[in-house]
């Protein structure tokens, strides 16, 4: 399956990375409106760690064999059988947070809007991810594994 | 012929169909069980209770789950015996089922203690889904202006939670010193206490509810100190007992919870046992230990069904883990959350105005345990850091740090974590 | 009173429409430009510290960033220009020499731009280079004086053949030292030659170990400094570059400021960290021709005569006589950096004035050393703000072999020239060795795109060849009857060699 790897040697700590993802999951995906305009602010999936000059961005891994599914109670977190992502169920999540417990990645959060989880989801359907296909200096990268 | 059969339905079945399945694709499965119900996901009976959620919502995953792995479910039936030489069980209506490979994953059943009174109606344990219905039932056909929970333990709390949302003053009764002393030190349970308080809620520590009274319906309680208590509706939810009766007449090997290996088998060839019925091997306690949480459940089922279908996987073993958002108030606590005996050092911040509290206990510069309210963001990087042992004395300062992560971690070990594949639990 | 420091002449344009408060232009700007404010919730910018890199611009998401040039000015005077005077004001401040970065900026006559190439009209028909082989192949090195060929039914060369560099393309990566620009610069510089199959140079910084599996393609060099140089680093490379002077700033030595001597810097140099590198302005073993002469023997004996052992000098006034000396002196390649030529850091006022035109310089080494008839025994190397690939072509047919490239290397990286390079807080990872900024240059992309100019060059450089019925860059060398003089006085087109435009052959 298609994943996005991480080069921390690369990444500037820019975050765009972040704004491109919550614009892609906002609801007018427009820069200017999504962050001027649209209320609750879009939440990105994705997370950039910095400490000095060391930093990367770090999503949902969609692990292979994937904690977050065997803690989700409810089995709204599965795995898509065709792109092999880990997706979590919006309407069957009722936020008991178990996922952020046993994730340790820690790149499960809590949606701002609905009392349900936000993670990335590997932008299904777009070419490409948003993060990947708009980090400027090529920090993420997709790859078939 | 049932090449692999399972008693129970609940986590650790559903754990053991999925692996079963990558390796067989065609063996018979089926699984008993003694509620009437389909697959459901038990956790949710008190987002049910609170009119969260209806019934049609209970079912875990889609409701085609059990049709597309081919797994057929006998539902209603309990199993009364096993036969280990001949390798069959027999259900509660005399019919014979051989198996192959047998998995044990019957859970528990919650403690009630025979206390006078308790057969009155408007007295209820509350670990089912037909529990959660009669209570819902019994709350719309009667008055309930107060209710009493028996027990400030998760099930406790998240039951009285329920029924304050549905407008009724509940009175906890616990009988330690605090709410969800086995799961919290004394500075978490203060806070979830001062949440529920908030909503109105009664709490009264160091007791028990020593008698039930009412002459159809329950009217009152009497406490251990002679305090009384009127209320319409009383809930126990002072623990769960594992479900071994079954295991020890066919002559399996039970402490307190079914005996299991690495691979969870039994003493007894072809019959394993997952879930909240075993003792399994918790890493931070190094102990084999009863460890009752949805996420262990499945991962040892899981780990039971590849053995069963023939594909040697061994348990790691796991730790005490819980989520729990009460009133508004969310909360995770892993491993060893309140240590008593010395040698152990503790971290902690807290902050008043926000209520957010993070600690993070350690043994030899070694993560054992850790708590965090309300900011609970990330908190399973922590999980991570127990589960592989890692030695965090180079970074020991960050780890209160809002923004501790993955950064912090050591090079070598930030090259597995963050550029490759994936871990497991 | 006196407010001593003048306007930094860059101003900061916010389309607050546009601005969504990412703060990304706050993070990345190493010289504090842009803040925000929490209260306000908008993002301030003090254009005061602006030096016009155009980095946040370039990566603010929304486009809402312009940087221009500040329309704060003096009245309008041909003589005192804002520059002369805000210099002025600033030495009265500082007491100092001005220092800048890159090459001179100054309104010179560039000399490409008058001159003007030849195409195939009725007859010599035109190659189309898409559809037919075009040489670009060509060969630094020492050329015989004359061949042998033996045993004529199976013929073989007699004549034995000095070293030589062979590069697919006529252009070859200047000298910029590892110290100066980042090792993410050196590295994508080091792959982009190796991986197109030209040169690159090491500078007077050594040759980091790293860099030594693409020795081959390397040209180390020997500067005044003799920072890094060991046996090892001279058999590494595939040619050696004795450094006399460069055409940034001629007659002085080279500096590279204690803050920039880092770990690794230091390491490849050889001297103590945190030290100033200072490379004196001669070598003080070379005083004369014969030194230089020995130097280079000695150099030779040292690679075994297997590499091709050349200079590097500045274009100044006598650089006739002075490259006829070196070409006798035994070098096999003489380079000529002329004053367009850049450099990390140097005090303005000699990057502005010392030194002559490139175009020049090539003129009037290449027709000294054909009439002394010792053209053939060094190759001539021209640098010093190519631009185009018209530049180059234009600079063969005034008699150079191959052209080095350097500030359009960088600008393929990303270099906007700010001129502000002395600092080290380069946005684009280029001329800094601040961790924090290198990370900004991904090798991988720079090489990319160092390959992707080196191409498309060279792929122009084939159209105008094909245009003017040459199939062989060989043929072009040297070739001034393929170029004519526009806009030119006398004296200009007879230092050149070539005929004004019009005038027929």
């Amino acid at each position: 399956m298609k994943k996005i790897r991480i080069r921390e040697q690369y990444c500037m700590g820019c975050r765009l990375c972040e704004i491109y993802c919550a614009v892609q999951h906002s609801k007018s995906k427009d820069l200017v409106k999504a962050y001027r305009g649209e209320y609750p602010k879009p939440v990105p999936r994705i997370l950039v760690e910095e400490k000095e000059y060391l930093s990367f961005a770090i999503q949902c891994r969609h692990c292979e064999d994937a904690p977050c599914i065997s803690a989700c109670m409810t089995g709204a977190m599965r795995r898509d059988p065709e792109s092999g992502a880990v997706l979590c169920d919006e309407e069957k999540c009722v936020g008991c947070w178990m996922c952020i417990m046993v994730c340790p990645f820690g790149v499960i959060g809590r949606g701002r809007e609905k009392k349900i989880i936000s993670k990335c989801d590997l932008c299904l359907g777009e070419e490409e991810p948003a993060c990947v296909k708009n980090c400027p200096n090529e920090a993420l990268v997709l790859e078939e594994e | 012929m049932v090449k692999y059969l399972i008693v129970g339905n609940s986590a650790a079945a559903v754990g053991a169909v999925e692996s079963i399945r990558q390796v067989d694709k065609d063996g018979r499965i089926v699984i008993v069980s003694n509620e009437p119900h389909p697959l459901y996901s038990r956790p949710l009976i008190t987002y049910l209770l609170a009119g969260q959620i209806d019934e049609s919502k209970m079912s875990y995953g889609d409701p085609m789950f059990y049709r597309r792995y081919n797994v057929e479910e006998v539902l209603g039936k309990e199993v009364v015996a096993i036969h280990p030489q001949d390798k069959n069980v027999v259900l509660s209506d005399g019919t014979t089922l051989p198996y192959q490979k047998l998995l044990l994953a019957t859970g528990g059943r919650p403690i009630f203690p025979p206390v006078e009174g308790k057969d009155l109606a408007g007295v209820f344990t509350f670990t089912t889904l037909d529990d959660a219905k009669k209570v819902g039932e019994f709350i719309e056909r009667n008055r309930v202006g107060s209710a009493v929970v028996v027990g400030g333990g998760l099930i406790g709390l998240k039951t009285a939670e329920a029924l304050i949302a549905r407008g009724i003053k509940v009175i906890i009764v616990e009988l330690t010193d605090r709410v969800l002393s086995a799961t919290f030190d004394r500075r978490a349970s203060e806070i979830v206490e001062m949440a529920l308080q908030g909503r109105g809620c009664e709490l009264m520590t160091k007791n028990t509810v020593s008698r039930v009274i009412g002459k159809e319906r329950v009217e009152k309680v009497v406490l251990q100190d002679g305090t009384e208590v009127n209320c319409q509706l009383v809930i126990f939810a002072i623990g769960v007992t594992p479900n071994t009766e079954l295991a020890k007449r066919a002559g399996i090997d039970v402490r307190k919870g079914i005996l299991v290996g690495d691979h969870m088998r039994t003493n007894l060839p072809d019959i394993y046992a997952a879930g909240d019925v075993v003792e399994a091997y918790d890493m931070v306690m190094s102990t084999n230990r009863q460890i009752a949480i949805w996420p262990n459940a499945y991962v040892q089922g899981n780990i039971a069904g590849f053995n069963m279908a023939g594909k040697a996987e061994k348990y790691d073993g796991s730790f005490a883990m819980n989520s729990v958002e009460i009133c508004d108030v969310p909360t995770i606590s892993i491993g060893l959350t309140d240590p008593q005996e010395k040698g152990y050092e503790v971290l902690e911040r807290y902050d008043e105005a926000q209520k957010a509290y993070k600690k993070i206990v350690l043994k030899d510069d070694v993560i054992v345990g850790a708590i965090f309210v309300n900011k609970i963001d990330r908190a399973g990087v922590f999980t991570g850091l127990i589960k592989n042992r890692v030695n965090v004395r180079l970074f020991k300062d960050a780890l209160l740090r809002d923004d501790f992560g993955l950064v912090w971690l050591p090079e070598k070990f930030r090259k597995h974590m963050v550029v490759g594949e994936g871990i497991e639990v | 009173m006196v407010k001593s420091s003048p306007p930094s002449g860059f101003l900061i344009d916010r389309d607050d429409e546009r601005c969504i408060r990412c703060q990304a232009c706050v993070r990345m700007c190493s010289n504090d430009v842009h803040a925000y404010d929490p209260e306000e919730d908008i993002i301030v910018s003090d254009s005061s510290k602006c030096v016009g890199c155009h980095f946040c611009e370039a990566i603010c998401p929304t486009s809402a960033l312009t940087v221009r040039h500040n329309p704060s000015q003096y009245r309008e005077n041909f003589n005192w220009a804002s520059e002369v005077i805000n210099d002025i004001k600033t030495q009265a401040g500082s007491g100092g020499v001005i220092l800048t970065g890159m090459g001179c900026d100054k309104p010179y006559p560039i000399y490409w731009d008058h001159i003007v190439l030849n195409a195939s009209q009725v007859t010599n028909p035109s190659i189309d280079p898409l559809r037919e082989p075009m040489e670009l192949e060509t060969f630094i090195g020492r050329k015989p004086d004359k061949i042998e060929i033996e045993n004529f039914a199976e013929p073989k060369l007699a004549t034995e053949i000095s070293p030589q560099l062979e590069l697919k393309t006529p252009i070859m990566f200047s000298a910029m030292s590892y110290g100066s620009i980042s090792y993410n610069a050196s590295l994508a510089l080091a792959r982009a030659a190796s991986e197109f199959g030209t040169f690159w140079n090491t500078g007077e910084g050594g040759l980091h170990k790293d860099f030594y599996r693409y020795g081959p393609h390397t040209v180390v060099q020997v500067a005044s400094g003799r920072f890094g140089v060991t046996r090892e680093y001279l058999n590494v490379g595939g040619a050696i570059e004795i450094k006399i002077g460069q055409g940034a700033k001629p007659g002085i030595g080279g500096h590279l400021p204690g803050e920039k001597v880092t770990g690794p810097i230091s390491e490849t140099r050889m001297i103590p960290e945190g030290t100033d590198a200072l490379s004196p302005a001669p070598h003080h073993d070379i005083y004369s021709i014969e030194d230089l002469r020995q130097l280079i023997y000695a150099l030779k004996e040292a690679t075994r005569y297997e590499k091709p052992v050349g200079v590097k000098i500045a274009a100044v006034h006598n650089v006739a006589p002075i490259a006829s000396g070196i070409v006798r002196a035994g070098a096999d390649f003489v380079a000529i950096d002329g004053i367009r030529g850049g450099t990390g850091a140097a005090p303005k006022v000699i990057r502005d004035n010392v030194g002559i035109p490139i175009e020049m310089a090539i003129a009037v080494v290449d027709s000294r050393l054909r009439e002394e008839g010792i053209r053939n025994q060094a190759s001539i190397i021209a640098a010093g703000g190519f631009k185009k690939s018209s530049d180059v072509i234009k600079a063969i047919a005034l008699g150079a072999d191959a052209v080095y490239i350097a500030t359009a290397a960088l600008v393929a990286m990303g270099c906007t020239i700010c001129q502000k390079c002395y600092t080290g807080k380069c946005n684009w990872g280029i001329a800094t060795q601040d961790p924090y900024l290198t990370k900004r240059l991904n090798p991988e992309i720079a090489t990319r795109r160092l390959k992707n100019l080196l191409k498309a060059w060279s792929l122009e450089i084939k159209e105008m060849m094909g245009g003017m019925g040459i199939n062989a860059i060989e043929s072009l060398r040297g070739n001034r009857e393929q170029l004519r003089g526009v806009g030119l006085n006398e004296v200009e087109l007879k230092m050149l060699g070539i005929k004004p435009a019009g005038e027929a052959w």
